[in-house]
C-alpha cells in the first residue's frame, strides 16, 4: 500500500498538502474555534449558551442561498459536533440530504456521513435520499458508488428497497471487489429488514460465497449465518464448503494482511465456526472438532458452544482450566463463564478449580464476583446450600446499585431455598427464618412482591409434618417479635407486611405471649411516619385477627379512633372492620377462624349478591356503573362541552331540571331536545363540537339500553379477582409453579416430576430447574427461566396489587392453593390443554415454532390397523424391501376420516435403527392436520411420546407396527415457511429413554383457504386492515385475458377466492386458518400486475406476496 | 451484532458515537449517561466486560480515551475487544500516532474509517491495508476532480 500512497504523494503534492493542512490546521477553522471555545468554558450553563449561539449561526448560514457547498460541508461538520454534544440540530437534517445530493466528492461524503449520523431508518426524511442514492449507484465514479452503498447498508427505508434492488444486485458482478463487498453487505441489510424482498437472489449469495476475494466471501457469511440460524436444515449442502474455507483459513491460505497479530483472520474463523455450529451438529462433530483444536477459535470463542461437543470436551476443559487460572483478568472472566456453562453437564470440572473459585469470590472486581456467584449457584446442593446462600447474601448490599441483578439474586436465593424437596434442603428452621429475614431486610422494597407472597404461602401451607410446621411458625413469631422490639423503623415495608401477617396469623402459637403485647407492637408500627398506607392496612388486618377483648381493647380502640376518620378509604374500612370485629366476638370467630388458613374462602367474584341492589338502584334512576378509567376517558373527551351520558341516562322527566342545575343552557336545550332519542341525533341538534365517539350509547332506538351494561361491568370487575377465567388460571398456575411453591398434597417424587414434565415439556426454556433436576438446564434455559419468573411474578403482582389489601392477598394465596390441588386431581384432563396454552410463550421466544398445535388428538393405532400390521409383520416381503413398500404401507394407516382428502407426500423426518418417523399433512376445510407415523422397526415393544409444541400422551407401539398421531395446526404468526419442531422420545421396556428431534416444514400456502365475501363486504374490510404491502408481479400473458388468467393461476395454486374482476382491476380474498383474512387488490399496469395486499395480521401480506410471486414464476 | 460504539474521554465527554440500530434520542442520551458512569467507575486492573440490560459492554481505555462497544448476548467478548483494538490500529495508521486531539478535531475522518471497518453492526473488512486504501482513495478525491487514474491506482 505504501508505494501506492507514495505515488500519489509525488503526483499530487498540492492536493495532499491541502488535505494535510486541513488536518493540522483545523485549530484555525471554525470547528476548531468552537471546540476550543467549549474546552475553555467552565460550566454546563455557559456551554449551553455557546452551543445555542453556534446553532443559531449555523441555522442562518445553512438556509442562506449564498452558502457554497464547501461552506455547507464545514457547517455540517459543526452541526454533527453539536449533535454529539447532545444538542438537537434537526434543522440541518434536510440540508445534510441536500449536501449528499448536490455536493461533489468530499462534500457528498460529509453529506452522507451527516445523514447516517442524524437519521435512523424510520425517519421520514430518508425518503428524500432515495433519488440521490439511485443516481450515485449509477455513477461512473467508483467512490460515489461506494458512498451510496455504504449509506444503503447502514439504513434504508424498507418500502423503497425494490427501487434500488436491481442496481445493488447488478453490483454483485462489479469488477472491483470493494463494490462487490459493499453490495453484499447492502443485501445483507435488506435481508435483515425485508427478507422476502431478496428471496430470489439466494443463488447470487452462493456466488458471493465463492468469490475469489476473501473480503466478499467474508461479507456473504453474514447473510449465511442469518439464514442458517433461521433454517439450519436448508443449507446442509454448504456445510462442506464452510469446513473447507475454515480449513484454508486455519491453514494460512489467506493473504498476510488478513492476519491479526499473526493469527490468520480471527474474525473470519469465528464467523465460520458460528455458522458451523448452527449447521447440523451430528454432521460436523468429528471433522470440525478436530479442526477447532487447531484453530484459534477455540481460544477465542469462549468455548461455550464448543463444549457441547463431547468430542472436544477434554480439550475445552483444559482450555477452560487455563483461562480460569490465567492472571489476565479478562481471560479469567471468560474462563468462569465457560465453567458455569460446562459445569451443568459435567459438575466434576468445577472440582479441580475449587481454590480458584474461592479466590475469585474475594476478587475486588464485582463483575468477577458476580460470575463466580452464578457459578456457585449452579453447583448448589443439599450440602453446600447454606454456605452458598451466605456468600450470596454478603453480596446483596453491593448490588443495590445494580437493581436488576439484585432482584435476580434475591430470586436465586429464594429459589434455592424453596427448591428441591422444598425446605428440607435448608438445614433447619432457625436458619431458614433468619436467612429469609436477611433477604427481606436487605432486598427490601426492591424485591419482587412475589417473594414475600411465596414465603407466606410456604408458611401457611406448611410441610409434611405438623410438628415441624408449628416449630417453624413459632420460630418466625419469636424472631419477628424481637425484631419489632428492636428498631422496626429500619425495616423495609415489604418485610413489615410479612411480619404483621405472620404475627396476626400465628402469634397465638406462643402461649406466653399476650395478644396485647403484640397489639402494642403493631400499633407502634402504625405510628411510624415511614410506614406506608399499604403496610398500615396489613397491620390493621393483623390487629383485627388479634383483638380479643382483654388488655388489647384500649389499644384497638385508640387505633380505631385514629384511622376511623382516615382519608384513605382502605384504611378507614380496615379500621371500621377492626372496631366491629373487636366488639363482636362471635362474628369475628366466624369471619376469621383461627388457623383456618388453608380452607378456601368462597369469593363471589361476579358480585352477584349485589344484583338486586344494582337493579333497584337502576330502576330508581341511578346511572350505570363505570370503571374509573372509562370515566376518565369520557371526561377527557367531553372537555370541550361535557355532554355526559349520565345526563342522558336519566329518566326523561328528570333530565331537564337536573341538568339545568349543573350545566350550560346550550346543553340543556340539547339534552331536553333529544331526551329519549338516540344520541346520534345530537349531532344535528347540538353544537358542532359535540364529541360522542367514546360515549356509551345508553339510549337506542328501541329504548333504554342500560340493561346489558351492569353485566359487562361486573365482568370487568371480575378480572383482578382470584377466580379467573380458564386462561388466566393457566397463567396463574404457571406463575405458581414457577415460583416453586410446594404442591400441598404429599406425593412421591416420581409423580411430581411427571407433573412437572407434563406441564413444562412444551415450555422447554422454562422448565423449572428445581423440579426437573438442575443438571438439565443449560445457560440459556436458565436465563430465560429467570426472566420467565420475573415476568410471571409481574403478572401475579398485578393481581395482588389490584387487590391491595391483606385479606384478599390471603385469598389469593388460598386460591392458588386451590388451583394447585385442582391440577393434581384433574391432571389427566387439563394438562394437555394447559400445556398448549403455556407453550405459546416459548414458541414466541424461540422464534422457531410459529405453529400452535391446538388440541392434539392422539389415536392409538386402531384395532383394524393393528391387524393389518400383524399381516405385514408376518409377511416376509416388507422386511426384505421395506422402503419401497413403506410409503404405501403408511398410507394405509391414514386415519379413516381423512381417506377422502388428498394428503401431501409422506416425508421421513428421522430414521434410526429403531424408529422410523414420518409425517404428512392434509388440508381440511377448516384446519390443517399433521399426521405423524411412527414405525417401530425392531422386534421389541416400545413406548414413546411425541412432543411438538404440546405433548401427546405416551403411546406404545409393538414391534413392526405403526402408530399414528394427528395434530391440528394453526398459524400463530405468519412466515413464508412454517416449521413444526418437536421431539419424539421413546423408551423400550427396561431401557434408557431415547429421543429424536424432528422438524417438519410446510409452506404458508397450506394454511390459506378461500374467503368468500361480497364486493361490499370486501370494501368495508379493506379500510379496516392496517398491514399492507405492494409489489409488481409478472403477468401471465399468453392468453387473451391476462388478468383473468393470472388470477386463475393464483386461485388454483394458492386457494384464493376471486371476488370480482372489473376491467383492469381484480379483487381477491383469502383467509389464513382459522379466521385471519387477507385481501388482495390487483391492477394491470404497464404490462405488470401491481398487487396490493392488506390484512389485519402483520407479516401476512409479505408472506403471501412471496407465495404469489413464486406461484407466478413457477407457472 | 454490534449495537453501538461510543468514544468518550476520562471526563465523560463524548468524542464519537455510532449507533447501529435505530434508537430514539432520549434513549441514546440515557445510554450515554449510563455507559460513561459505569465505565468510568471501573477500577484499574479489572476486567473489560460489563453487563448492561441484555447487552454485553466491552470497553477499553487508550490513554485518556475510552472505547466502549455494546454487543448482543451471544457474541464473544474477546473478539469484540479485538474489534476495538483493530479500530485503534486503523486510526493510528491513518493519523500516525493517533491521540485524542486528532479524533476531536477530525472526528469526521474517524467516522469515515469506522464506516469502512464496521457496517450495520457487522465487521466489513478486517484487512488494515484494504481499509486504509479505501479511505485514502476517497480522501484524494477532490472537488471537480474525477480523474480516472486515481481509482485505478488506489483500488487496483
Amino acid at each position: 500500500m505504501s508505494d501506492v500512497v507514495e505515488k500519489t504523494l509525488t503526483a499530487l503534492p498540492g492536493l495532499l498538502s491541502l488535505d494535510s493542512q486541513s488536518t493540522k490546521l483545523s485549530s484555525t477553522s471554525k470547528l476548531g474555534n468552537l471546540i476550543r471555545g467549549i474546552t475553555e468554558l467552565t460550566s454546563k450553563h455557559e456551554e449551553e449558551k455557546l452551543i445555542q449561539r453556534e446553532l443559531t449561526s449555523i441555522k442562518e448560514q445553512v438556509s442562506s442561498p449564498n452558502t457554497s457547498m464547501r461552506q455547507m460541508k464545514e457547517l455540517m461538520v459543526r452541526a454533527i459536533y453539536c449533535e454529539m454534544l447532545g444538542y438537537e440540530a434537526s434543522f440541518s437534517y434536510i440540508h445534510a440530504i441536500k449536501l449528499a445530493q448536490q455536493g461533489t466528492a468530499l462534500e457528498k461524503r460529509v453529506g452522507y456521513l451527516a445523514v447516517s449520523l442524524f437519521l435512523n431508518e424510520s425517519h421520514e426524511l430518508l425518503l428524500l435520499l432515495v433519488n440521490t442514492v439511485l443516481k450515485d449507484l449509477q455513477s461512473t465514479n467508483l467512490i460515489e458508488v461506494c458512498m451510496a452503498l455504504t449509506v444503503v447498508s447502514q439504513m434504508f427505508p424498507k418500502d423503497m428497497i425494490p427501487a434500488i434492488l436491481p442496481l445493488v444486485e447488478e453490483k454483485l458482478n462489479h469488477p472491483k471487489e470493494i463494490i462487490r463487498r459493499k453490495a453484499v453487505l447492502a443485501l445483507y441489510k435488506f435481508y435483515l429488514i425485508a427478507p422476502n424482498q431478496v428471496q430470489h437472489i439466494h443463488n447470487k449469495f452462493r456466488k458471493a460465497l465463492c468469490d475469489k476475494d476473501p473480503g466478499v466471501m467474508t461479507a456473504s457469511l453474514h447473510i449465511y449465518l442469518q439464514m442458517i440460524q433461521e433454517n439450519p436444515e436448508g443449507y446442509k449442502d454448504l456445510t462442506t464448503s464452510f469446513v473447507t474455507i475454515l480449513k484454508q483459513v486455519v491453514g494460512g491460505k489467506l493473504p498476510m494482511d488478513f492476519n491479526y497479530h499473526s493469527v490468520p483472520a480471527p474474525w473470519l474463523q469465528i464467523q465460520l465456526l458460528r455458522i458451523l455450529l448452527f449447521c447440523s451438529t451430528i454432521f460436523l462433530c468429528r471433522d470440525v472438532a478436530a479442526l477447532c483444536i487447531h484453530c484459534v477459535s477455540l481460544f477465542f470463542y469462549c468455548i461455550q458452544p464448543l463444549s457441547s461437543f463431547p468430542a472436544i470436551l477434554y480439550e475445552s476443559a483444559k482450555c477452560i482450566g487455563n483461562f480460569v487460572l490465567s492472571l489476565k483478568i479478562n481471560l479469567k472472566y471468560l474462563g468462569l463463564k465457560a465453567l458455569t456453562y460446562v459445569v451443568q453437564q459435567h459438575p466434576k470440572l468445577a472440582l479441580q478449580h475449587q481454590m480458584t473459585i474461592i479466590e475469585c469470590l474475594d476478587h475486588p472486581d464485582l463483575i468477577i464476583k458476580r460470575e463466580t456467584l452464578e457459578l456457585l449457584f449452579r453447583i448448589t446442593n443439599a450440602q453446600n446450600v447454606s454456605v452458598i446462600v451466605e456468600k450470596m447474601l454478603e453480596f446483596l448490599p453491593f448490588l443495590k446499585i445494580m437493581l436488576c441483578c439484585c432482584i435476580i439474586y434475591t430470586l436465586f436465593i429464594v429459589l434455592i431455598l424453596f427448591s428441591y424437596e422444598e425446605y428440607t434442603y435448608a438445614p433447619d428452621n432457625e436458619w431458614f427464618i433468619e436467612t429469609m429475614s436477611t433477604v427481606f431486610s436487605v432486598g427490601g422494597d426492591m424485591m419482587q412482591p412475589d417473594i414475600p407472597n411465596s414465603f407466606l404461602k410456604l408458611l401457611s401451607e406448611g410441610f409434611d409434618s405438623v410438628e415441624e410446621d408449628r416449630k417453624l411458625r413459632l420460630f418466625a413469631v419469636d424472631s419477628y417479635v424481637s425484631l419489632l422490639q428492636g428498631e422496626p423503623g429500619k425495616l423495609p415495608q415489604r418485610f413489615l407486611q410479612v411480619i404483621s401477617w405472620v404475627l396476626g396469623e400465628y402469634s397465638y402459637l406462643r402461649e406466653e405471649l399476650e395478644a396485647a403485647t403484640v397489639l402494642r407492637l403493631l400499633a407502634k408500627l402504625l405510628d411510624m411516619k415511614s410506614t406506608s398506607s399499604e403496610t398500615k392496612s396489613w397491620v390493621l388486618m393483623a390487629m383485627t385477627k388479634l383483638c380479643e377483648g382483654g388488655a388489647g381493647v384500649s389499644v384497638t380502640q385508640e387505633v380505631c379512633e385514629t384511622y376511623g376518620s382516615s382519608l384513605d378509604t382502605v384504611l378507614r374500612q380496615r379500621a371500621q372492620e377492626l372496631q366491629h370485629l373487636s366488639q363482636d366476638c362471635e362474628l369475628r370467630a366466624r369471619v376469621l377462624p383461627r388457623g383456618a388458613g388453608l380452607e378456601p374462602l368462597e369469593v363471589d367474584s361476579s358480585l352477584s349478591f349485589l344484583d338486586g341492589f344494582v337493579s333497584e338502584a337502576l330502576a330508581a334512576g341511578a346511572a350505570p356503573y363505570k370503571a374509573p378509567h372509562q370515566r376518565q376517558e369520557e371526561l377527557a373527551q367531553a372537555k370541550a362541552l361535557s355532554l355526559e351520558p349520565y345526563g342522558l341516562s336519566l329518566p326523561i322527566s328528570m333530565s331537564s331540571c337536573s341538568i339545568a342545575d349543573r350545566q350550560s343552557p346550550t346543553l340543556l336545550s340539547v339534552s331536553s331536545g333529544l331526551s329519549g332519542d338516540s344520541p346520534d341525533l345530537s349531532h344535528k341538534g347540538g353544537s358542532t363540537t359535540l364529541k360522542l365517539d367514546g360515549v356509551k350509547r345508553v339510549w337506542g332506538r328501541e329504548g333504554y339500553l342500560s340493561e346489558r351494561e351492569p353485566v359487562e361491568e361486573s365482568a370487568h370487575v371480575e378480572v383482578p379477582s382470584p377466580l379467573q377465567s380458564p386462561s388466566q388460571q393457566g397463567e396463574a398456575d404457571s406463575s405458581q409453579s414457577q415460583t416453586l411453591t410446594p404442591i400441598p398434597t404429599p406425593q412421591p417424587e416420581q409423580e411430581k416430576q411427571q407433573l412437572a414434565s407434563s406441564l413444562f415439556v412444551g415450555l422447554g426454556s422454562q422448565s423449572s430447574v428445581c423440579l426437573m433436576g438442575k443438571s438439565e438446564s443449560t445457560t440459556q434455559r436458565f436465563r430465560r427461566k429467570a426472566k420467565g419468573t420475573v415476568s410471571s411474578s409481574g403478572a401475579s403482582e398485578q393481581i395482588s396489587n389490584s387487590l391491595a389489601s391483606t385479606p384478599s392477598t390471603a385469598n389469593h394465596l388460598l386460591c392458588n392453593n386451590l388451583l394447585d390441588s385442582n391440577i393434581t386431581s384433574d391432571l389427566a384432563v387439563s394438562s394437555l390443554e394447559q400445556t398448549s396454552q403455556l407453550s405459546q410463550g416459548p414458541a414466541a421466544a424461540n422464534g422457531i415454532c410459529d405453529v400452535e398445535l391446538t388440541g392434539s388428538d392422539m389415536s392409538e393405532t386402531s384395532p383394524t390397523l393393528i391387524r393389518d400390521n400383524g399381516v405385514v409383520a408376518a409377511d416376509p416381503a416388507p422386511h426384505e424391501d421395506p422402503d419401497k413398500l413403506k410409503d404405501l404401507c403408511l398410507r394405509t394407516h391414514l386415519p379413516a376420516e381423512f381417506s377422502g382428502l388428498c394428503h401431501s407426500e409422506i416425508t421421513p423426518l428421522c430414521t434410526n435403527q429403531t424408529l422410523d418417523f414420518s409425517a404428512c399433512h392434509l388440508q381440511k376445510e377448516d384446519s390443517l392436520a399433521l399426521v405423524a407415523f411412527i414405525y417401530n422397526c425392531i422386534l421389541m415393544f416400545c413406548s414413546f411420546q411425541v412432543s411438538c409444541v404440546c405433548d401427546s400422551p405416551v403411546q406404545e407401539a409393538r414391534s413392526h407396527s405403526v402408530a399414528v398421531c394427528q395434530y391440528s395446526l394453526t398459524v400463530k404468526r405468519p412466515s413464508v415457511h412454517v416449521e413444526v419442531v418437536g421431539t419424539a422420545s421413546y423408551q423400550f421396556p427396561a431401557g434408557t429413554p431415547h429421543s429424536a428431534q424432528f422438524s417438519y416444514k410446510l409452506p404458508l400456502t397450506s394454511f390459506i383457504r378461500p374467503l368468500t365475501v361480497s364486493t361490499e363486504e370486501y370494501g368495508a374490510m379493506w379500510l379496516d386492515f392496517s398491514h399492507d404491502t405492494k409489489q409488481k408481479l409478472t403477468l401471465i400473458s399468453d392468453g387473451q385475458e391476462p388478468l383473468t388468467d393470472t388470477l386463475n393461476v393464483l386461485k388454483k395454486k394458492l386457494q384464493l377466492h376471486v371476488v370480482e374482476i372489473i376491467g383492469m382491476e381484480g379483487i381477491v380474498a383469502c383467509r389464513l386458518l382459522r379466521d385471519q383474512p387477507c385481501l388482495m387488490h390487483c391492477r394491470l399496469h404497464a404490462g405488470t400486475l401491481s398487487v396490493w395486499l392488506r390484512s389485519p395480521v402483520p407479516d401476512l401480506p409479505d408472506c403471501l406476496m412471496y407465495h404469489c410471486q413464486r406461484a407466478l414464476q413457477e407457472h | 451484532m454490534i449495537r453501538f460504539l461510543l468514544l468518550f474521554s476520562r471526563q465523560g465527554k463524548l468524542r464519537l458515537q455510532k449507533w447501529f440500530t435505530a434508537i430514539s434520542e432520549r434513549e441514546k442520551k440515557k445510554i450515554i449517561r449510563d455507559m460513561t458512569t459505569m465505565v468510568l467507575a471501573r477500577q484499574p486492573r479489572t476486567c473489560n466486560f460489563l453487563h448492561w440490560k441484555d447487552l454485553k459492554i466491552i470497553y477499553k481505555r487508550y490513554a485518556s480515551l475510552y472505547f466502549c462497544l455494546a454487543i448482543e448476548n451471544q457474541e464473544n467478548e474477546l473478539i469484540a475487544l479485538e474489534v476495538i483494538h483493530r479500530y485503534v490500529e486503523l486510526l493510528d495508521k491513518y493519523f500516525g500516532n493517533v491521540c485524542e486531539l486528532d479524533i476531536i478535531f477530525n472526528f469526521e475522518k474517524a467516522y469515515f474509517i469506522l464506516d469502512e471497518f464496521l457496517i450495520g453492526g457487522e465487521i466489513q473488512e478486517t484487512s488494515k491495508q484494504i481499509v486504509n486504501r479505501a479511505i485514502e482513495a476517497s480522501d484524494m478525491l477532490q472537488e471537480g476532480d474525477s480523474s480516472e487514474w486515481f481509482e485505478v491506482e488506489l483500488f487496483g
